[in-house]
């Protein structure tokens, strides 16, 4: 029962930060529950607690494989979450730092949801928790953002709802009780009927595909990462989007058990390419360095998508590239946030000469694009090469092609607007601005920190980690 | 029983036809409303039993459907009195005609697929996929955003009805926090409402199309 507490102290963090009355102490709540979070869940990797077969929640290899990341991620970026709730001391900050302990509980809950309705649940209750985020500059624009993220969302989120209850129904059609526990499910595989688990596949790959972003079901990305705060955009792209990864590999499991697993790895497969390559175009043709982590993040869920097709390996290399790509992702978000206070706009228009006046954020937001698009000695490289010397050997040669392809088209995209950004001369207003929001070592550590981490991993692999990657795919194919 | 239960989910088959072809919005909320109570029912009708939860849950998912939400919905379009036509981007007829075809076209595809012979000769399937349907139109097809909301509140009847063919063995909890999550969401998405109508001075997301790249 441990494992709750890694739920119930980040809710409970909320409730006491939404009563709290003082504006200006506020967000110390924010590293507060989360240091206490990653401690706790160091303690529980040291001694992990034991998962009973039909538990709804646990602490499973699943969990274990992806939770600490985020955990830390949490932690790095409520260290930033000080000094930007500071610079914006106009905006109340009750609404946002609840928001984001309740959200860091519901992360928690989701990963280690064993029972498809509770997962459900928390995936919901994440969902709205982002509302608040993405409107807190509550500029026209960001109004729109919100609508659009809360429509699209709300919809595809119901989706997995109706995919989940006809899982259930093929289980009371096989002659089982209609549990929605993925112990039980597997455990009945054979007897479920398979149209209901390939309309229930498809029903949740639209619904948890949506919440990841993939294509086509993408539409809310751009606006929603390009208008919230860059911090609640970290958040999104590394918190929320391995919630929704973590869904679809554990109701993949159970479609496999089925006997429906080729299907379910080609669907991935196709969607993971589409939105690598149709993200990548993207990439060629914005011109707002906040959309273009968007598209960045979607290409990112596309070679999950992918690795999770190709079998223990890619699948391993899955988990490598969320790690990588949820601290890189954190890294650039949070360093362009700095560029966006400095420069006044996220345009490539006005956004310019920034190396000339805040010199310490561009070179981190360089670091980041370096990371991100998969430069050695980051970490992404060696995750991105193994999966596609896993496509070679798997017989998929032209999906390794595409990958390339997409890769290719995505770092001309990306180098485009970072270095467009960074370079020329720069502007009169964001030279008064950048002087208003100076660099402080508190804006600029949390970067830093991200893009130590994935320098590391790609350095070398912690045989702990390595571990808990190889229990998970464990989990996931057991026959192995 | 069955029959019974036919008829109610037929006349919520019948107010999705009615929802694609009103013009008003205050019509469109109270269709949504009438549709939420009559949904809400039926689980009396597959559980006759006695049973406290059951009536519980019945009570409250009416109460939410029939009048809480649909108060909501009226409070967020107290201020957009001037213009109370749901603005549809996709006509009427065409509305109906694609909403009838989805109807035929889902009461076929539930003959189809394989179902429990307690559900042969039933609705629920084919009726929840037609709300479902009728419910996507709204969604894409209007450009008012409280009619897109009715929208929203359709297709998740849809899913609803669905979700009554594992009534017997989906926990209650996962059902109450399923009802909640989407109670909350409502009111979250009435409260981006309110900032709409006050940002914009209108509640057509046609106006919200300053991001685009």
């Amino acid at each position: 029962m441990r494992e709750l507490f890694l739920v119930l102290i980040p809710l409970a963090g909320a409730c006491f930060a939404a009563l709290w009355p003082s504006e200006r102490t506020r967000p110390w709540f924010l590293p507060i529950i989360s240091a206490i979070h990653t401690l706790l869940m160091s303690w529980l990797l040291i001694n992990p607690p034991e998962v009973l077969f039909h538990s709804w929640m646990g602490f499973d290899p699943l969990a274990r494989a992806i939770l600490p990341v985020i955990s830390l991620l949490f932690l790095v970026c409520s260290i930033y979450g000080i000094p930007y709730l500071k610079i914006h001391k106009e905006r109340k900050n009750r609404v946002f730092v609840s928001v984001i302990l309740a959200s860091l509980g519901l992360i928690s809950a989701a990963h280690m949801s064993r029972h498809l309705g509770l997962l459900w649940i928390a995936t919901e209750g994440l969902t709205l928790c982002f509302v608040p985020l993405i409107h807190f500059s509550s500029k026209p624009r960001a109004i729109e953002a919100t609508w659009k993220y809360l429509l699209v969302s709300a919809t595809g989120i119901a989706l997995s709802l109706l995919g989940s209850f006809c899982l259930g129904y093929a289980s009371l059609h096989g002659g089982g009780q209609g549990d929605l526990t993925f112990t039980a499910l597997i455990a009945q595989a054979s007897s479920l009927s398979r149209p209901w688990v390939l309309i229930a596949w498809v029903l949740i790959l639209v619904g948890y595909g949506t919440k990841m972003g993939l294509v086509p079901m993408h539409a809310w990305k751009p606006d929603a990462y390009g208008e919230a705060p860059s911090m609640a955009g970290a958040l999104l792209a590394g918190g929320v989007s391995s919630v929704a990864f973590l869904a679809l590999l554990r109701v993949r499991s159970v479609v496999a058990a089925a006997g429906a697993g080729v299907i379910a790895d080609r669907t991935l497969l196709f969607l993971g390419l589409l939105s690598m390559v149709l993200a990548a175009f993207f990439l060629l043709s914005t011109n707002n360095f906040k959309r273009m982590l968007a598209y960045s993040s979607i290409e990112q869920m596309g070679i999950l998508c992918i690795g999770a097709s190709l079998g223990a390996v890619g699948l391993w290399a899955a988990f490598f590239h969320l790690w990588n790509n949820c601290m890189a992702k954190g890294a650039i978000f949070l360093s362009a946030g700095n560029l966006q206070r400095g420069a006044g706009s996220c345009t490539t228009a006005d956004a310019k000469g920034l190396f000339l006046i805040m010199p310490h954020s561009s070179l981190l937001f360089m670091a980041g694009l370096f990371a991100i698009t998969a430069c050695p000695p980051f970490g992404l490289f060696f995750s991105e090469l193994m999966i596609i010397k896993n496509a070679f050997f798997s017989g998929y040669p032209w999906v390794a092609v595409l990958f390339l392809f997409a890769l290719m088209l995505a770092f001309f995209g990306l180098t485009r607007i970072v270095f467009s950004v960074v370079y020329g001369r720069p502007k009169t207003n964001s030279k008064q601005l950048s002087t208003k929001y100076c660099e402080k070592p508190a804006t600029l550590l949390p970067s830093l920190i991200l893009i130590g981490a994935v320098l590391f991993l790609g350095l070398c692999i912690p045989n702990p980690l390595r571990q808990i990657w190889s229990d998970a795919v464990q989990q996931l194919i057991p026959n192995l | 029983m069955n029959s019974l239960l036919n008829v109610l989910i037929g006349l919520a088959i019948g107010l999705n036809l009615v929802a694609l072809g009103t013009g008003r919005l205050q019509a469109l909320i109270r269709i949504v409303a009438l549709q939420g109570v009559i949904l809400g029912c039926v689980p009396l009708l597959i559980k006759p039993d006695f049973n406290i939860i059951i009536w519980v849950f019945t009570l409250i998912t009416v109460l939410m459907k029939g009048f809480v939400i649909p108060s909501l919905l009226r409070w967020a379009s107290r201020a957009a009195n001037v213009d109370r036509d749901v603005a549809p981007m996709i006509g009427f007829v065409p509305s109906l005609l694609l909403g009838s075809a989805g109807m035929i076209a889902a009461l076929m595809l539930s003959f189809q697929l394989p179902l429990l012979p307690e559900h042969h000769g039933s609705l629920l399937v084919g009726g929840s996929m037609a709300t479902i349907i009728a419910g996507f139109l709204l969604l894409v097809g209007r450009s008012k955003a409280i009619a897109q909301i009715c929208g929203y509140l359709v297709l998740e009847n849809g899913i609803y009805l669905f979700g009554l063919l594992l009534v017997h063995s989906i926990p209650l909890l996962v059902e109450a926090g399923i009802l909640l999550d989407l109670i909350v969401g409502i009111f979250v998405a009435g409260i981006v409402l309110d900032r709409i109508q006050r940002t914009f001075d209108s509640l057509d997301t046609r106006k919200l199309n300053i991001l685009k790249e």
